[in-house]
């Protein structure tokens, strides 16, 4: 065995779960070394640079904030775990996010980082339905969501035995599903309490400088506990010989070995490497790619988006229709239901704005619509659904106002620049098949695979959200590597 | 290692893995549970900080012996004097 290549633990991928697992086992002095095929690390939660701007792709906002003081949530569990102190990430606070249902908006419920506020807005909206509500908060209270052996449960089974209301029902799950949920029109409720604390008792915040923040002191805390991290140079064959990961191929055709696997980068997509002269029978674990995908529009403006008349929102979660319908598109876009955010209303400080103003939206996608078209439908069709979804997100924000003595106000009139991501953009740098951001219906609570030594974590694995990636490669490189001495 | 220098020696790694908590007041008797916000995963990397930091092996089914500071001295002390510390 050449020592050179050999390590304790082999992580692939270098998103936040990976780079979080690589911060314990190396902290613990395990030789390890994360492979990463793209250049750049953060896996679903990147950035990148176009024409001398930076973008975030992926975040719209840090779930699961609390505030200092505030013990026993993921947060606090993963700046222990990690070692982080709280001021490394610079989280900066929301505003207020609002839940605006109808053709436009006309029932809406606000929710901010004071759960206090969504609870009275159900009282007042929802007055004969406030008792269940407040009981279904009890019940997610309760729950013990970072168990990894919870039996599983329809959400809209046990969300219905509080709440009568549809309308309200559908208006309480909409953000639930949007930022987590890999299943269709209905989810687990384990997953539903983890995004419910995210997103409504716990909050929404940001570093000024966004995503790059956080994954800038992964980085750090990795590379200072003795991490290595080799980029450009995925994993694209992983041998196993009775029933245990043996080597890793990588892209440049070396090979590596180690005594334990960790991948980040999905169950299917795991699965797919794995390269054995006995084709393994176990249809229990038979694995299915996602069906839920996105597009998301970027536009960049001259001004605040206060000067629009758009500065109280940070995140707005939309539907105009009856019901809410979170499932695989029929249309290459499904402009119906979507999510809006401001990345500009959270609360920097005083005097402290970013540059310029961003307005972003996202809404379901069809992968395949999507991933065959050639290149100059490709791109027609995006600038045809960019206009769609900012006619559609626009419904749900105020007019603008007409400049003192000018024409009507138009936002086209202060857009500097735009991009866009399809599904196809998804998968061509996440590699995350289907362009199916959360990943596989089915999730796997303890990591385990076909092979013993070869464990997943993040998007499969099921702690949802940035805060959930870190804490699943946490647990799940504490469950089968660290605690086993 | 006396027994008042092993005490330190736990609170020094739960220092470290819980800055956010105030560890002015904590009673030696008393169970660490029942005075700080510490779960299943602080008390795994207060075992691992052991072995990291001083080479001390705490078995799994010795983890009840860290209970409080004062337990955790009768426990650890032996096996630092063991390690000729």
């Amino acid at each position: 065995m050449n020592s050179a290549s050999h390590y304790d633990v082999a992580i692939i991928g270098a998103g936040m779960s990976g780079l979080a697992a690589g911060i314990r086992l190396a902290h613990f002095g395990r030789k390890v070394c994360v492979f990463e095929r793209h250049n750049a690390p953060g896996g679903l939660n990147s950035f990148y640079s176009l024409a001398g701007r930076r973008y975030d792709v992926g975040l719209h906002a840090m779930t699961n904030f609390v505030r200092p003081g505030v013990k026993g949530t993921p947060l606090g569990k993963l700046l222990r775990q990690l070692r982080i102190d709280r001021d490394e990430f610079a989280l900066c606070e929301q505003r207020q996010s609002r839940v605006a249902f109808g053709p436009h908006g006309e029932t809406a419920l606000c929710f901010s980082n004071d759960f206090a506020l969504l609870e009275g807005e159900v009282a007042q909206k929802f007055p004969a339905q406030i008792d269940g509500f407040r009981r279904l908060v009890a019940a997610v209270r309760a729950y013990d969501d970072v168990s990894l052996d919870a039996p599983a449960e329809s959400a809209r089974a046990v969300v219905r035995r509080h709440i009568t209301e549809p309308l309200l029902e559908d208006m309480l799950f909409c953000p639930v599903m949007y930022y987590g949920s890999a299943t269709e029109h209905d989810m687990e409720f384990g997953q539903f309490v983890i995004m419910f604390k995210a997103l409504y008792l716990e909050g929404f915040a940001r570093p000024f400088d966004g995503v790059r923040v956080i994954i800038r002191v992964l980085l750090e805390k990795f590379r200072a506990a003795g991490g290595e991290r080799r980029m450009k140079c995925g994993v694209r064959r992983i041998a196993a010989r009775d029933g245990r990961a043996i080597a890793l191929t990588l892209d440049d055709g070396s090979e590596v070995t180690a005594d334990h696997v960790l991948s980040s980068i999905g169950a299917p997509e795991t699965e797919s490497l794995i390269s054995t002269q006995s084709k393994i029978q176990n249809p229990k674990l038979e694995i299915s790619v996602g069906a839920l995908s996105f597009v998301e529009t970027i536009t960049v403006l001259d001004c605040q988006p206060a000067a629009l008349g758009w500065g109280s929102d940070t995140i707005i979660f939309f539907n105009d229709s009856p019901r809410f319908h979170y499932a695989r598109s029929e249309e290459q876009v499904d402009t119906r239901s979507g999510v809006i955010c401001i990345p500009n209303n959270f609360d920097y400080g005083p005097g402290r704005v970013l540059p310029e103003g961003i307005f972003r939206c996202t809404c379901l996608a069809s992968y395949e619509r999507w991933a065959h078209l050639p290149d100059a439908t490709y791109r027609a069709d995006k600038l045809r659904w960019y206009a769609a979804i900012q006619r559609s997100a626009q419904r749900y924000l105020p007019p603008i106002p007409a400049a003192p003595g000018g024409p009507p106000g138009t936002f086209t009139r202060a857009t500097l620049a735009t991009d866009m991501f399809t599904p196809r953009t998804i998968t061509k740098f996440t590699g995350h098949l289907g362009g199916a951001i959360y990943g596989s219906p089915v999730k796997n609570r303890q990591g385990r695979t076909v092979l013993a030594n070869l464990y997943l974590c993040g998007t499969d694995q099921g702690f949802l959200g940035i805060v959930g990636a870190m804490l699943s490669g946490i647990s799940m490189a504490n469950y089968h590597i660290l605690q086993k001495g | 290692m006396t027994k008042d220098e092993c005490r330190q020696v736990v609170l020094d790694i739960i220092a470290d893995i819980a800055p956010d908590e105030d560890l002015s007041n904590v009673k030696p008797d008393v169970r660490l549970r029942d005075q700080l916000q510490l779960d299943s995963m602080d008390f795994l990397d207060i075992v691992m900080e052991l072995r990291k930091r001083h080479g001390i092996e705490v078995p799994e089914a010795d983890y009840l012996q860290l209970a409080s500071l004062d337990s955790s001295a009768e426990y650890l002390t032996p096996k630092f004097v063991a390690l000729g510390k």
